[in-house]
Order: structure tokens, then sequence, then C-alpha cells
């Protein structure tokens, strides 16, 4: 443990919103966001950056958000799935997820569609590689990675639904 | 489709009962078999609305079951709905809280789900139809005969009036409910829901990040709990100095759980109390423990390979089962095939840790938990907490896997002993990644001696395995174990199989497809050899073996034991999947080849065929073809689609990489760098087939796994001319 840290009080720019918490600096902004914000999207798996479930974006960028320190994420946008809900990226995406019924236990979900909305961002028309590459972070423990693929392959225009 | 499994004597006590809904309505209250829970209803209990029709025509079902992924929350639901003749889109499906008395077989486990619910739920379906027929042939004063429904509405054809569920609902609730053993169900060509591919009834909820797991129950003061237990299974907790730990930021209690009932229900530990997970898990670190870990000593996987092999070479243990004569069957034969085979341990690895949250309040206790087996958890806490399960609430919520992991209690009991110590406080209990791998109820591994006997034609004449394996006091665990009617028992005259059990401090339990996960690999991976030995394919030898109409072993309704093998639905499959795939002999060099693997489990038959290349350390499996017989009906295609790819899917990441190692009974593995899951880069084309047989609809959470791991260790042989006889693959 750090040697005795401070809480004190953050204000983080969650899904456009100013919030005040309260934590520790070294707090990682995942128990900040499920446990102080009040989040539930977001999800815990290894706590080690190994399986993607708590994937968020930091100014557009997906992070792991279980190794990134609160005090870290002060001076950037915080975005999870919830603050995605009406961006039309997300909707395309929700709507191919639900089209070819990706989720099975769906615990991994959110984390997958964090790490996709970035892929497609940043690359609108993903090639099979692409996909594998941008979604090789994030674990699903169901194995759904077939409709994974097939619904970012939609959700890019790419594939008759 | 003939019913002629054993679900018509289950059910015989089911019944149906109407009642107003409140605001409007009806509400039907089901009984599923069973005595305790008619009596519920005499006794006059309240009943949960099973299934509701509200005046405007909504419907909302009650889903029974705990949904771990494998879609029951949307499959059976699906069969009442079909029966009903209402409208999909117009259906909600809620989660029941956990309730003996209302509920049977509230469990998810053991593919059970589909064969159990298959009739009886129709039937209820069915049964609420009816009464909202009569209802409209009450009131307009046509002869029910000359109505029909669809989609929500009951229509009178010649008169072209038709009339909402809604508004019939209220004058249904007043009729007396039918006969469910003999109402009338539709014939499957009429289906329109059942057999239709059907979105997840909650999967819009998950997207729009809604609390519905069991680590995000919340509620105002929740305090969050972590537990340290032994470093070794088989610990005793001897002495805490915890001041540490009570000093850290954020901690409100720490709190030393005194093991009960062993490590099934709850081992010994301390829990750390604080105000969120993360100060928890800070000053988790900051506890000194000593453990008393003699106990542990010499529980090495490394140490029991050893035993196993010296076993294996003194055939030591006691006959499982032996026809004819095998020795000299094996001398006389003209060729005589060994080998042995081996594989890990293995963890669950939910994604979702184990966790639970509860609060004790003037003697009554209340839980959220991500559970298989609420009844468990109840019934444990009962006994060894002293909360009677009357005094307990249990709420299943979404489960992010399950995988047989949460048929086990433990964490609820531990969460329970944190609330108790607790009075008043609400409290989540949360694992760490690190907790759960190294206090699981592991996949047991298993070392396998076998030997078969060719004759001069190719056929395999003597079959021997001497299964080294693992449980307690000379006995095998339930999880550990192997049928004696396993194949290719009765099929071959000269037999063998031989036991040897070594005593574990290592938890043990049941992992989708228990034991079949494991001897599939072994067994069809030594038959493959066999074929070759005898200059022919796997799948030949299969069908050769399958040749006569045979039943082996016999349907017994135990949760998850054995099922009568039967040889013809076998052969349906092998042929189908080698015409699917294109299987020729298989094709040797070049770094590519195919392999292929049968397994029979859950009732269901499952052929598949693998295709892999290899070039130097790097294994690619490029497609699998799939060939199934779970019955006549796929309830869900989309539901039973996703359970046939996810489990191959997990048997690939078995394949390649995961092991779980042990010393001095601690073990050695802590997060997904140790211990890999598949990832999307291994995920390979996958072709399913249903082979559609006139049998009742079996479960499809485990099947499809058992062979598509062998089906690839004898594609990477016939790609390499390398056996793989020892699992995984890879070792991380
Ligand atoms: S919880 Fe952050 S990557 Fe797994
Ligand atoms: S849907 Fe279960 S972990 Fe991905």
């Amino acid at each position: 443990m750090a040697d005795d840290p401070e809480e004190r009080e953050f204000t983080l720019s969650i899904n456009g919103e100013e919030q005040r918490i309260r934590a520790t600096p070294d707090m990682p902004l995942l128990w900040a966001l499920r446990q102080e914000a009040g989040l539930s999207g977001v999800k815990f798996g290894c706590g080690a950056a190994l399986c993607g479930a708590c994937t968020v974006h930091l100014d557009g960028n997906p992070v792991r958000s279980c190794v990134i320190p609160v005090a870290a994420a002060e001076n950037s946008d915080i975005t999870t799935i919830e603050g995605l809900q009406d961006d039309p990226t997300a909707r395309k995406l929700f709507d191919a997820w639900l089209e070819t019924d990706v989720m099975q236990c769906g615990y991994c979900q959110a984390g997958q569609i964090m790490s996709a909305h970035a892929l497609l961002r940043r690359t609108p028309k993903p090639s099979p590689d692409d996909i594998d590459m941008a979604m090789s972070g994030n674990i699903c423990r169901c194995g759904t990675y077939l409709r994974i693929r097939e619904a970012i392959r939609i959700a890019s225009g790419q594939e008759e639904s | 489709m003939k019913a002629t499994s054993p679900l018509q004597a289950l059910d015989r006590r089911s019944f149906l009962k109407a009642t107003a809904l409140a605001g409007g309505g009806m509400a039907l209250s089901l009984s599923l078999g069973g005595g305790s829970s008619a009596q519920g209803i005499e006794a006059g209990g309240t009943l949960t609305n099973f299934v509701t029709i509200d005046r405007s025509g909504k419907v909302t079902i009650t889903a029974k079951n705990p949904e771990i992924g494998q879609g029951v929350m949307t499959s059976l639901p699906m069969l009442i709905a079909e029966e009903l003749d209402c409208d999909w889109a117009k259906v909600k499906v809620v989660q029941a809280d956990y309730d003996a008395a209302r509920y049977e077989r509230q469990r998810a486990g053991g593919s059970f789900a589909i064969p159990d619910e298959y009739l009886p739920m129709r039937r209820a379906g069915a049964a609420a139809r009816a009464m909202l027929v009569e209802a409209a042939a009450n009131a307009s004063g046509i002869a029910a005969s000359e109505l029909s429904t669809k989609a929500g509405f009951v229509r009178h054809g010649a008169s072209g009036r038709e009339w909402s569920y809604g508004e019939l609902a209220d004058a249904a609730a007043l009729l007396r409910a039918p006969d469910l053993l003999n109402i009338p169900l539709k014939d499957p060509k009429l289906f329109r829901i059942i057999g239709k591919p059907t979105t997840g009834a909650d999967s819009h909820r998950v997207l729009a990040g809604e609390a519905l797991f069991g680590i995000d129950a919340n509620m105002p003061g929740m305090l969050h709990a972590v537990v340290e237990t032994s470093p070794a299974h088989g610990g005793k907790l001897k002495s805490v100095d915890d001041s540490a730990a009570r000093a850290a930021h954020g901690v409100v209690a720490v709190i030393r759980l005194d093991g009960v009932g062993g490590p099934s229900v709850m081992p010994d530990g301390v829990a750390v109390v604080a105000t969120n997970h993360w100060y928890a898990e800070q000053a988790r670190k900051l506890l000194k423990l000593e453990w008393d870990l003699s106990a542990s000593k010499g529980h090495s996987l490394d140490a029991y390979a050893q035993r196993a092999a010296q076993s294996h070479d003194a055939r030591s243990g006691h006959d499982l089962r032996r026809d004819g004569d095998p020795a000299a069957a094996l001398t006389n034969s003209a060729k005589v095939v060994k080998a042995r085979y081996s594989y890990p341990f293995i963890a669950h690895a939910t994604l979702e840790p184990q966790n639970c949250t509860a609060v004790f309040k003037d003697g009554r206790l209340e839980m959220w938990a991500p559970t298989q087996t609420p009844g468990r958890g109840v019934s444990l806490i009962a006994e060894h907490l002293g909360i009677p399960a009357r005094n307990q609430t249990l709420h299943i919520t979404r489960i992010g896997g399950g995988f047989g992991r949460r048929l086990f209690a433990d964490f609820m009991v531990q969460a329970a002993a944190i609330a108790k110590a607790m009075p008043g406080k609400p409290v989540q209990l949360l694992w760490s990644r690190e907790e759960d791998i190294k206090r699981d109820y592991y996949r047991p591994g298993g070392w396998h001696s076998f030997e078969a006997g060719i004759d001069d034609t190719g056929k395999l004449t003597a079959f021997t395995d001497h299964f080294v394996t693992l449980g307690e006091g000379g006995k095998a665990h339930r999880s550990a174990g192997m049928p004696p009617t396993h194949f290719p028992a009765d099929l071959v005259p000269d037999l063998q199989y031989r036991h040897e059990v070594i005593d574990t401090v290592i938890p043990m339990g049941p992992l989708r497809a228990p034991s079949s996960n494991a001897l599939a690999f072994a067994f069809q991976g030594f038959l493959d050899e066999v074929a070759e030995a005898g200059g022919k394919d796997l799948p030949t030898l299969m069908l050769e073996l399958c040749a006569g109409d045979q039943v082996v072993g016999e349907d017994t309704n135990a949760w998850g034991s054995g099922f009568a093998f039967r040889t013809k639905r076998a052969r349906g499959v092998i042929a189908h999947v080698m015409k699917q795939s294109g299987w020729i002999s298989q094709p040797r060099g070049g770094g590519r080849g195919f392999g292929f693997g049968f397994y029979f489990s859950h009732k269901g038959y499952f052929a598949e065929v693998a295709d892999v290349s290899v070039s130097g350390s790097e294994t690619k499996v490029n497609r699998i073809w799939v060939a199934a017989d779970v019955g006549s009906q796929i309830v869900n295609p989309f539901g039973a689609e996703a359970q046939v790819t996810g489990a191959v899917i997990d048997g690939l990441g078995q394949l390649f990489g995961q092991r779980i190692s042990f010393q001095d009974g601690a073990i050695e593995q802590q997060n997904f760098d140790t211990f890999p899951l598949a990832r999307i880069g291994v995920t390979p084309q996958i072709d399913i087939d249903w082979v559609l047989t006139d049998n009742p609809p079996t479960g499809l959470g485990e099947p499809a796994l058992p062979p598509a791991i062998p089906a690839v260790t004898n594609a990477i042989y016939a790609a390499t001319g390398k056996r793989i006889r020892d699992l995984p693959l890879n070792r991380a």
C-alpha cells in the first residue's frame, strides 16, 4: 500500500457531467466509478489489465480502468457505457449486438462495446484482422467471439444483417 | 413428438391456479411436480405470479432458473409463450427470487433445464391459453371449439370477431385451470416462437449498463468485504495480527471467520470490511496471519503425476469393470497399442468473480447472490450459521458465468457470516481474481494408461484403461470418476476399466461437462491411435464399433450421472459430420490436418471435425464442424448455437493453455496471465448442423465441449505426426 494515502475530493468529468467523489489518489478509476460514482456498467474481472471487463474511454481512448489511478483521470473526459446510450456509433453497435444475439452471460459485454466503439471511431470499416486486434484485450469467458466479429461487421456496414 | 422420457412421471402433480391480478388481469401460479409445493397451495400460501397478463395484454413470465449465460431466461419463457400463443414482443421476463416452496429444480447445471421443463412449461402455457379461450366463449356464447388464437388474440373465424388477451384476462382469472396432464399441445409444425432465433430477454438491459449482476447489488451505506484464506489448501488458521489492517484507510472491521463444514462450505479465513473494495483489498495485504500448513505437505501436481506413473507400472487399484479376459485377449491379438494420457486440474474462472451481498438485521438475512444452486446456500447457512431458512431471503441476480463454479455456495456462507458479525450493515463480499483462482473447486486432473488389442483385420478386440484419479479415503471424487458404461464398454468383448485413487486436499467440483471434458480427450485421442494401427481413421472405427443398434447403460434421472447411450444416434452424427466437413482420411503433411472427435454426454450426441494448421510452435484451428443430435426440436436457435460455439471455444481455451498446478497445496496460478482464457484470436469458423431425431429435446450447456478437444489434438497429429497425450498444449 502506498504509505497512508490521503483521501481527498476529486472532480471527475463522467459522461459529460462533473461529479465530485472522495477517494485516495491511488484508487483505481474502476472502484471510483463503481462504488463512489454509482455506475454499474463498468465491470471488474481481473484488476490487472488482463481481461478488459473494466474498459472505459479516457478522452475517447479505451483504457482499463482497473489500473488507472483516479488521480490520473482527473483532467480527462471519462465515458462509460452509460454515457454512450445516445451516441450514434454506439446505437449501431447495440442494434447489431441485439440482432446477432451476441450476449451469453453478458458480464464482459460493456467492455466489449467500449473497445468496439473505440475501434469504429478510429477505423470505420475494420478488416477482420483489425477487429481481432482491437478486441484481443477483451476476454469473453462465454466465448461469444464469433458474434462479436459479426456484430462489428454489421455495425460498420460491412455485412448484410 | 413422442414424450417417452421420465418427464411425465415427474409431472403428475403439476397444476396451475388462476387469480385476479391487482390492477386487473390474470395471474397464474404454477406448481411443478412434487408434494411440498402442492401443500403450499392447499395451505393457502400466496404464490408467485408465474405468468401474468394485464389488461393491456402485456404478458410477464417469471423465469425461475438462474441465468448463467445458458439462455434459460429466454428459452423457458419461449416454451410458455408458444403454447399461450401470445406476441413475444409483448412478453417481459423477470427473474424469480429463490423460493423452495414455490419452485422445484430452481438451479442451473447439468444441461437439465430443457429436458426437465420442455413439457411442463408448454403445458402451463397451453392451459392459460385454454382459459382465455373459455373466457371468450363465455362472454360471446360462441362454442370454444369454434375459437382460435393467434399472437395475443382469441378469434372467431366465422364472424371475424376477436378479443385481446388483455380484455379477457379479468374473466379468465375467475376460471378453473384445466388439468395440465391432459391439455392438448400444439403440433410442432405450427410453432411460431419455439424454433425461432430469439435474442436474450435481458440483453438490452445489459447494454444499458443496468445493475443486474451480483456485483451490481447496491444499498445506501453498503460496505465492501474481501477475504484472506490459507495460502495452501488444507491450511488451518493459527493466529491473526490485524493491527496494521485495522489502522488502514477506510477499514471498518476485520472479522475472523472460523471455517465450518470443511472446504466445500467455508474454510478458515479473515474478512476485511471497508468503505470501498479498494481500501479493503489494500488493507488485506497488511494482515499478518499464521497458518498451520502441515496437512498440505506433499500435495503437489508433480508428485501426483509421479505416483500415477508408479501406479500405472504396478497396475494398482481395483476393477471398475471387467468383461471377458482382457489380459488373454491382449496376448492373443495381432497388434497391441499402448499409450498414456494425462490432463491437469483447471479452474472455472467465471468472469464475474465470486461475490455475494448480504444484510443481517433483526435475525433476518437478506442476500443478493449470483448462484447456480440457491437452495444449497440457504440450507448451508441455516445448518452452519444457525439462521433458519425461513428467516432468509435470497434474490437471484444475473450471473457473470457459472460453468459449475456457482454450484458451490462457499461465497454465500462467507458473506452471511460477515453480515451476521455486523448486524444492520449491508456488506458486499467480492473476491479478487487471485482469490477466485486460488480457491476454486477445480476440474480434477487425471492419468490414463490404455492398451488395446487389434486382430489382423484391424478390428478392436480388447480394450483396457487404468485410470489414476483423485479423491478422498480411496474413493474417487464425484467429479473425478468415470462411469463403468463409458465408451467402448459393451461394444468390445474383452474390456477392463481399472481405477486407482490418490487422496488429495485440493477441492474439486464439476466444470462444464464434468468428467466428459477430460475423458473425451483421453479416450478419443487413444482410439485415434487404435484406428491408425488398424489401418483406418477414427470415424470409421467409431462407426464399426457402433454398427449394431445397441443401448449401453440406462437412463438414471440422477443429476449428472449416467445416461443410456444409443449407438444408432451416435452413427447418425458421425456419418453426418463426415459429409458436412468433406472428411477424407486425414490429409497428412504440409502442416495441415483434419481430426475427428465424438462424445456423448448430458444426453447429447456430438461429432466434431477440426481443420488445423501447425507451423513451428504455432497451432491454428481454422475451422470446426459440429454435428449434434439433441432430439427433435431446437427451442431457440440463437441460444443453442451460442451454447455450442461457446463450448467449443471453451474447449480450445482448455486445450491451449489452461493448467492449475500446486506445490504443497498452494495453487501456482493467480490471474489470467498464468491461467489464460481463450481470446478472440483463437476463434475458428464453426459450422453447426442439427441432426434432428425423434427424441425429447435435451440440453446444450455442456455436450458440445468434450469432443472439440480430441478433434483438435487428433488434427494436430494428422498435421504433424506428433501425438498430443498431455494437456495443455502450451504452459503459461
Ligand atoms: S478488470 Fe480491468 S482489465 Fe480486467
Ligand atoms: S458473455 Fe459471458 S463473459 Fe462474455
